[in-house]
């Protein structure tokens, strides 16, 4: 056996040690990645995967806790990945997250991992899609994403996760205008944490009057709940949600979502298989710098350059 | 304090000199440094002059000692009257082993005691939980009962020494215990003196040893405060205090604006139950590092008094000037403490120790030589406790009040210290106050930022640190004894606590903790049923924990 | 386009003390060289920190202990990373440890220990040069 095959055998397993390197492969993209989610893929398909996102001192890592701690409860497993933002300047990373989730780390039924964005944009890891297949395939029940939690353009999320909560919190100043600008539509459900503020109830109203102006139409109308992530209170209501979502899903407008989603995955895929096939040959034939260098001296404009390469390419596979 | 006219002349004369004598100096050999700065990154002139100080007022911001704002100290006599409280922090192993530690520092000419508890009391832990495991009386004395309590306290006249115990969450437990051995020597509780450190606000951003939520620890600290201003009249129930930020790695202007602005959140909770600000603000006392810049920290104390003062006065509108008296103990401090070259800590001590003494302090601990390395040896607690009587007694230093006043450099800096603090002291104020800031992480990232700031100045060689970065000896060889903790201390002390729970009357112990149950949930001032519970040998895990199942437990933000 | 291979390392803070003044220096130091690190926070066991190892499939381990109670914890770590077949993680650890024990925690697996006032890329340094060679 390969070693991608003999780790694809301990992942299926729902070996831990399996599963951490099985990550590892991911995230470093070596060729055995490509491999391995191929030799897993057909057990995949079986968790139910929330993607949770919001602004930073939202309580985000402490709800997932308390969420992981009711899932648990009710003798689900659980994974956790918990995405970190990678330093623009040193590519260095301080992951950070499961601090606030320490005392599950030896809980047998849950696996937690921490991930650096590695420069990928959208508040998610380029290796999260992955490696939440990764732990599907192991066998978790759900499987929990927690994103950067830097704001706005954290939508990247809803490509990885089924039901997406949005949390916010009272007192985090002007984020609500972050909320409207960017992650408002990902909202399957919202959640206003830290709601014994005296400011919950205007969150609500605040969340409620911008949905009014953007969700007329829409087969699930996102509920918006109270948590507070310290106590746990309002967790067991949140995840009545989440599965009620799920149901949702399994209906006939919730299978559209799904089947949209598989097709972004594909087109991606397709994507960057063919970018990197041209780039990796525009490399090898050493023309890649000298089509940068038309570029620039402007003899050449990079739309008009990459309509030759790509016919190029087609040309000769025909 | 200085004429118009004199200052002109003084600028013109300064000019002059700048032009003149000065380029000769440094075409001959350039300064060493192209800019000179403090810790807290203040840039430090070439010299200092009437200028800097052009508008200082003597009486409005100096004043006489004794009198508002207490800029040269608090007592009008100063070290004239009676020298400062010489209170070296202690404690390890058995409660039997510190109390024979205490009596020899007494006898030694220690003037007060201060107690070092291990890391399970501190967390609320019983020496015999899991958590406590391989932890009992290594890094201080084990306490789990009033058994032990009454161990520790053994002979010594409570009525005639005054007592700090270095203790925050479980305060409310350890001050009961004393209460309990009090009574039990028959010391009147209005003759009870001493000091719980108490400050858990600075716990959830420096020292980090929080049990309980920022709320819930607030009420307890401000529980231990409105008690001893009913029944126990001679005891500091808080020692607020900057000491753990500053060694958390936060520079003096965020030591001093950070304690102060937790002084002012336990004057606020305090005033919400009802007191007045008169009645206990004399009891507040503070603590402070004595880092090693000499002139830093001696301008941070005395703006400290001055900042404090004005806070009493003008904030909280005290009228007692004893409630605007800024009371501080002082510890040298212990991160600039090397493992290399031990010997050179007794330097170190030294100088930071006549800084604290310059500074006005009421109370000072000097540590150790040996503390980079394990817990002070009797010889080398001998030699720190010895650093302070050489300095009170052979110095000269305690022969006047603020000898140090009408320096140009110190009356700046002393400035500047107390403009940086109250900036801060605003910032505070907007972001709604101290538990606020908290959440938001912003004491956190401070702290964390200057800490990286002072290692990366260290490992860039910006600054220099003795035998440590430069002057190393390869190869160096520990000259000295290590104090080593002897695994029977754990087995003795848990086998001892065990015997205890056998032997008590466990059915009192039931229903006293359901009453402390009961009053937590009631919001009631606890103080009156925890000397009820420890009195009847409730340990202090027990009592703890009822605590943690009412308030819950706080897991720290991390901030990096 | 294969990904960049980086230096996964996981602080850790075993025993009651507080003192994590150090263990954040470190960390914040490894992240600017370049690397993942994972801090646990403070006062984790040795359970949980071997299986933080496990999860997070470390190259490197920190340990970071002030309190004294190394003799007790460094073996247990030691001894459960063997058990979850973690001997190729390279553990290094700091904080005021006397040098007569440094000896006894080394046998025990730990490869370097580094004591108060050791500049950052001394430790930086000695992570890049020791990182295993994994796959």
């Amino acid at each position: 056996m390969t070693n991608a095959e003999e780790i694809a055998h301990g992942v299926l397993a729902g070996d831990r040690r399996s599963i951490a390197k099985a990550i590892t492969i991911i995230e470093n993209n070596t060729v055995e990645a490509k491999k391995l989610i191929a030799s897993i893929y057909p057990q995949t398909g079986k968790a139910h995967i929330i993607g949770l996102t919001g602004p930073s001192g939202s309580g985000k890592s402490t709800l997932i806790e308390k969420i992981v701690r009711e899932y648990r409860r009710k003798g689900k497993t659980v994974g956790v990945i918990a995405v970190d933002p990678t330093s623009p300047f040193t590519g260095g990373a301080f992951l950070g997250d499961r601090i606030r989730m320490q005392e599950l780390s030896t809980d047998e039924g849950v696996f937690i991992r921490s991930m650096a964005t590695r420069h990928y944009p959208g508040g998610i890891a380029k290796a999260t899609k992955d490696a939440v297949k990764i732990l599907d395939a192991a066998g978790k029940d759900v499987i929990i994403v927690e994103t950067v939690g830097a704001g706005q353009s954290e939508v990247e999320i809803i490509k990885v996760s089924q039901t997406t909560v949005v949390i916010h919190a009272p007192g985090l100043g002007d984020e609500i205008q972050a909320i409207k600008a960017g992650i408002m539509e990902i909202a399957d459900i919202f959640a206003v944490n830290k709601a014994d503020r005296e400011n919950a109830d205007k969150a609500v109203m605040d969340i409620q009057a911008i949905l009014q102006l953007n969700n007329k139409e829409a087969a699930w109308k996102p509920p918006i709940l109270k948590t507070m992530a310290l106590s746990g209170e309002g967790v067991p209501k949140l995840i009545e949600k989440i599965e009620e979502h799920k149901r949702f899903l399994e209906k006939e407008l919730g299978q559209k979502r799904i089947l949209g989603k598989a097709e972004t995955e594909l087109i991606e895929a397709i994507k960057e298989k063919v970018t990197s096939s041209i780039i990796d040959e525009l490399k090898r034939g050493g023309k890649y710098n000298e089509l940068l260098k038309k570029i620039i001296d402007r003899e050449i404009d990079p739309n008009t350059a990459a309509d030759k390469v790509v016919r190029e390419k087609f040309k000769k596979a025909e | 304090m200085f004429d118009g006219e004199k200052i002109k002349e003084i600028e013109r004369q300064r000019e002059r000199w700048e032009n003149t004598t000065l380029p000769k100096w440094t075409r001959q050999s350039p300064e060493r440094k192209s800019e000179f700065r403090n810790h807290s990154s203040m840039l430090i002139k070439r010299v200092y002059t009437p200028e800097d100080i052009e508008k200082l007022s003597y009486m409005r911001d100096l004043g006489f000692p004794g009198e508002y704002p207490f800029t040269r100290g608090v007592h009008a006599t100063m070290y004239r009257g009676r020298l400062w409280t010489m209170r070296m922090f202690a404690g390890f192993g058995t409660a039997a082993d510190t109390n024979k530690r205490f009596k020899y520092l007494l006898k030694e000419g220690e003037s007060g005691l201060s107690t070092a508890f291990d890391y399970p009391t501190i967390m609320g832990y019983d020496s015999d939980h899991p958590m406590a495991k391989g932890e009992v009386g290594i890094c201080g004395v084990a306490i789990s009962s009033l058994q032990d309590m009454e161990v520790l306290f053994n002979g010594i006249p409570l009525d005639q020494v005054t007592t700090s115990m270095t203790i925050n969450g479980p305060s409310p437990m350890l001050l009961a215990m004393y209460v309990a051995v009090g009574d039990k020597h028959g010391v009147p509780r209005e003759k009870l003196g001493g000091t719980t450190q108490n400050d858990n606000l600075k716990e959830f951003f420096a020292q980090k040893l929080c049990i309980f939520p920022p709320k819930s620890s607030v009420k307890l600290t401000t529980d231990i405060i409105e008690y001893c201003a009913r029944h126990l009249p001679k005891w500091n129930p808080v020692s607020i205090s900057g000491y753990h930020i500053r060694e958390a790695g936060a520079n003096a202007v965020q030591e001093l604006a950070f304690t102060l602005y937790d002084g002012i959140a336990y004057v606020e909770s305090t005033l919400e139950r009802g007191l007045k600000v008169d009645d206990f603000a004399h009891r507040l006392s503070f603590f402070f590092a004595s880092h090693s810049d000499f002139f830093e920290e001696i301008a941070k104390f005395r703006a400290a008094r001055r900042v404090w003062a004005k806070i009493m006065k003008e904030r909280f509108h005290a009228r007692n000037p004893r409630s605007m008296w800024m009371r501080m103990h002082i510890q040298t401090s212990g991160c600039t403490l090397t493992a290399q070259q031990p010997l050179n800590n007794i330097i170190r001590t030294t100088v930071q120790a006549l800084a604290a003494v310059l500074g006005g302090t009421q109370s000072l601990h000097t540590n150790s030589f040996d503390e980079a390395l394990c817990l002070p040896t009797v010889e080398s607690a001998t030699v720190a406790l010895r650093t302070q009587q050489i300095i009170a007694y052979e110095s000269g230093a305690a022969n006047t009040a603020d000898p140090l006043a009408g320096s140009y450099y110190v009356e700046a800096l002393t400035n500047e210290m107390e403009e940086k603090a109250m900036d801060y002291i605003q910032k505070i104020d907007d972001m709604g106050g101290v538990i606020a800031a908290i959440e938001k992480g912003f004491f956190q990232k401070e702290i964390a930022d200057s800490a990286y700031r002072y290692q990366r100045e260290i490992d860039e060689k910006k600054r220099i640190i003795v035998g440590c970065n430069e002057y190393m000896i390869k190869e160096e060889k520990y000259p000295i004894e290590l104090l080593r903790i002897d695994p029977r201390v754990e087995k003795e002390q848990v086998a001892r606590l065990q015997k205890l729970r056998r032997e008590r009357d466990n059915k009192k112990v039931k229903e006293v903790l359901e009453k402390l149950h009961y009053a937590a949930e009631k919001d009631e001032n606890l103080m009156p049923t925890i000397i009820e519970a420890v009195k009847a040998y409730v340990t202090l895990g027990e009592i703890t924990e009822v605590l943690r199942k009412v308030y819950g437990e706080y897991k720290e933000l991390i901030v990096i | 386009m294969q990904g960049e291979r980086k230096i996964r390392v996981l602080i850790a803070k075993p025993g009651l003390d507080s003192h994590d003044r150090g263990a954040k220096v470190v960390a914040r130091a490894l992240r600017d060289a370049g690397m993942e690190v994972i801090y646990t926070g403070l006062r984790q066991t040795p359970e949980q920190i071997a299986e933080t190892a496990l999860q997070e499939d470390v190259d490197v381990i920190g340990l970071s202990i002030l309190s004294g109670a190394h003799k007790a914890l460094f073996p247990r770590i030691m001894q459960l990373l063997e058990e979850k077949g973690l001997s190729d993680i390279m553990v290094f650890a700091g904080g005021i440890i006397p040098e007569e024990d440094i000896t006894e925690m080394k046998k025990t697996g730990i490869k370097e220990i580094f004591g108060p006032g050791t500049p950052t890329d001394t430790i930086i340094q000695y992570v890049l040069n020791n990182v295993p060679k994994r796959t």
